[in-house]
């Protein structure tokens, strides 16, 4: 758990953060997310104490950070960076052993921890063990940083902007291994982006900075749903919220029970935005929809697409 | 002509091959002189008897490697043809001078001509160019550079150029060459230790603190702005004077003349090297990986010594080496203030208008220069290896 109280960092005049107060549950994927200049990379660094605050406080499992020595409190916080920082002159191994070194592990037990972790993070390693960074590609080397990043098995990870060098397809492929492993080992992660598609893909909460200040926490659902501020509004792309929301929501929610409809049946799992895509490929404003086992459901009515939220 | 050139495929050969055909062709390739203060009368390609065919086949066959496209083959030609050119001309000087000796009075002197010289330095640029194309990892330039070396000094253990004007100069002054070749040992040591006891830590300051790397580098700058004699002089007063206020400081070796002032100058001089290059090394870690080294839970102490002294490494390495190339040779001029070595074996030879003890001193000192020079390299190489 981490535990901002009424955190704010100025420099000089300027406030990169005033006045932020959230509690990231245990567990919870929590996405912080602003222009440039937001405070959002502050507020992560705050935690780990790169940075300190001008006011407030900062808890960690109930231990306010200020009272523990920086370097103790580091290796019980995984940190991964967008540029990865690989130590370029240890290979692989050395690398993801950095934290356990330092907390003075086994060397027996540092090997398997390694093992593991190339494993987790899906690298072979045959080919990796041995390798040094400038031998892997920016995908492999960002892998290799959350390995490092989760080596010393902390009780919560600090993510900024990790993925937002790499390519469309080894971002998202990147982002689906995060959720998976946070799945698997329900760590707490802190993760800093600009980018909204990834905010809502990671799943958790998110929260909204402006200017230095907390503007929306909540879910992908909630967001949508209701932005309510501009700049939420604006994150989610405008006019295109829209379609976002689509993205939320199953063919069954808008299905009309018992009607038989004709041509390719639609899955009632599929999401709206996918029906929606169907129908202008094919030219219809109405589709046949199947359960799982292929049995038809009744028929899907492009009419009815509109939200009822909002009455 | 131009027909010929576009047949060129390794210009630097035909480069270094024209150089080695004038150098025998055009110039005389010893100097036989009555005694060894006069110039005497040139001697070509002649002189040299049968092995001087060797010299002339080594030369074209150096020419025509420069025809052939580069390959491993034609860089290991180049290579024997350079060893041929520099090691057969010691060899054959060497008998020549011997010859010579045998049928003139005592006082005669043969020595190396202008031609000979330009052979044998093309030699070892030749074999420098052909290790360089080669590619080969840093113990097999070593090994190169161990048979070039021996290819020097063979023909002067087998005593070949005993009768050499330049070797009866060494026999002659023997024990005074021992002694400074010791002595010049002792003063770049002596130098490089109060170098680095005081530059690395000024290096590490200056990485530290932006405000005192500035006045630093200045500071050092300067100095090396100041020439050498004049450096040499200017510390010769306050020190006379320190050795005068504190007798038993003048009696642990403190004084005006010697080398204690050599010492300090060249330590002055060091300095800039080292630090500058402590202050490169340190500024070119990425700051991502300072970044991460921190976030993960290092120490300041732990970020220098895993982090960033292992990154800079090579680069102090090249500082270091820069230091003891410019110490060895910059040691010489400290004779002038009577701090012994080989300088003052150079400027007796000045002074005395003795080319070959000129040569006597000069000799072993760009020798030592360049022994240093390739060791530092290829320790930097060994460094660079994890790839």
């Amino acid at each position: 758990m981490i535990a901002f109280e009424n955190v704010s960092r100025k420099f000089g005049d300027w406030t990169a953060v005033d006045d932020f107060s959230l509690v990231v549950e245990p567990g919870e994927i929590l996405v912080l997310i602003g222009p440039s200049g937001s405070g959002k990379s502050t507020l992560l660094r705050m935690v780990n104490r790169l940075i300190e605050p001008t006011a407030g406080l900062i808890r960690l499992g109930g231990e306010a950070v200020a009272n523990l020595r920086p370097e103790i409190l580091r290796r019980r916080i995984g940190y991964a960076i967008q540029s990865v920082g690989l130590f370029p002159h240890w290979t692989v191994e050395r690398n993801i052993a950095t934290v356990p070194r330092l907390l003075g592990w086994s060397r027996s037990r540092i090997r398997d921890r390694v093992s593991e972790l190339l494993a987790l993070l899906q690298l072979d390693e045959a080919r990796f063990r041995s390798a040094y960074p400038h031998q892997l590609s920016g995908g492999q080397a960002q892998r290799v940083g959350v390995a490092r990043a989760l080596a010393g098995d902390p009780e919560v990870l600090l993510m900024d902007e990790p993925f937002g060098a790499l390519d469309p397809i080894t971002r998202a492929a990147l982002q689906a291994e995060t959720q998976r492993i946070q799945r698997q080992l329900g760590k707490t992660i802190l993760f800093v982006t600009h980018d909204m598609d990834e905010a809502l893909r990671l799943g958790g909460r998110i929260a909204v900075l402006d200017h230095g200040r907390l503007v929306r926490v909540g879910t992908p659902a909630e967001l949508l749903a209701e932005p309510g501020h501009p700049l939420v509004v604006e994150l989610l792309g405008g006019d295109g919220l829209g379609l976002r929301r689509l993205a939320l929501e199953t063919v069954a929610s808008r299905l009309r029970a018992g009607e038989a409809g004709d041509g390719e049946p639609i899955a009632a799992s599929a999401t709206l935005d996918e029906a929606l895509s169907r129908m202008m490929a094919i030219g219809v404003d109405r589709l046949a929809v199947r359960d799982a086992a292929g049995q038809p459901l009744g028929v899907l009515h492009l009419e009815d697409f509109p939200l009822r939220t909002t009455p | 002509m131009p027909a010929l050139a576009a047949h060129v495929r390794q210009p630097v050969f035909l480069l270094l091959g024209t150089a080695a055909v004038s150098g025998w062709l055009l110039l005389p390739l010893l100097r036989h002189a009555p005694n060894r203060l006069l110039s005497g009368r040139s001697l070509g390609l002649s002189a040299l008897g049968w092995p001087g065919g060797g010299i002339v086949a080594a030369s074209l066959a150096l020419l025509a490697v420069a025809l052939l496209p580069r390959s491993r083959a034609s860089s290991w030609a180049a290579l024997a043809a350079g060893w041929a050119l520099a090691s057969g001309y010691l060899a054959a000087a060497g008998a020549a001078s011997a010859d010579l000796a045998a049928h003139s009075p005592d006082a005669a002197r043969t020595s190396f001509g202008a031609g000979g010289w330009l052979v044998l330095v093309t030699g070892l640029l030749v074999q420098a160019e052909a290790t360089r194309a080669l590619r080969l990892p840093p113990l097999g330039r070593l090994a190169i550079f161990a048979v070039a070396a021996l290819g020097l000094a063979l023909p002067v253990a087998f005593g070949w150029l005993d009768q050499l004007s330049l070797a009866r100069e060494w026999r002659a002054k023997q024990d005074v060459f021992g002694d400074a070749l010791w002595r010049h040992g002792v003063i770049v040591l002596g130098a490089l230790a109060p170098t680095l006891a005081i530059g690395l830590p000024l290096g590490v300051l200056a990485h530290r603190s932006i405000r005192f790397r500035g006045p630093l580098l200045s500071a050092l700058s300067l100095i090396q702005t100041i020439p050498s004699i004049a450096l040499f002089g200017l510390l010769m007063a306050p020190l006379t004077a320190l050795g005068e206020a504190l007798p038993y400081l003048r009696d642990v070796g403190i004084r005006g003349v010697g080398p204690t002032p050599a010492i300090l100058a060249l330590t002055l001089y060091a300095l800039l090297p080292i630090v500058r290059n402590m202050v490169s090394g340190f500024d070119s870690t990425p700051a991502a990986v300072l970044e991460a080294a921190r976030g993960q839970g290092m120490t300041n102490t732990q970020v220098f010594f895993q982090v960033e002294a292992p990154l800079a490494a090579p680069v102090l390495l090249a500082g270091l080496r820069i230091t003891v190339v410019q110490t060895i040779g910059l040691a010489a001029v400290a004779a002038l203030i009577g701090a012994g070595g080989l300088g003052a074996l150079m400027f007796q030879g000045l002074f005395a208008n003795a080319a070959d003890l000129i040569l006597l001193g000069a000799t072993p000192i760009v020798a030592l220069a360049v022994a240093a020079d390739v060791l530092f390299r290829l320790a930097a190489e060994g460094l660079r290896a994890p790839a």
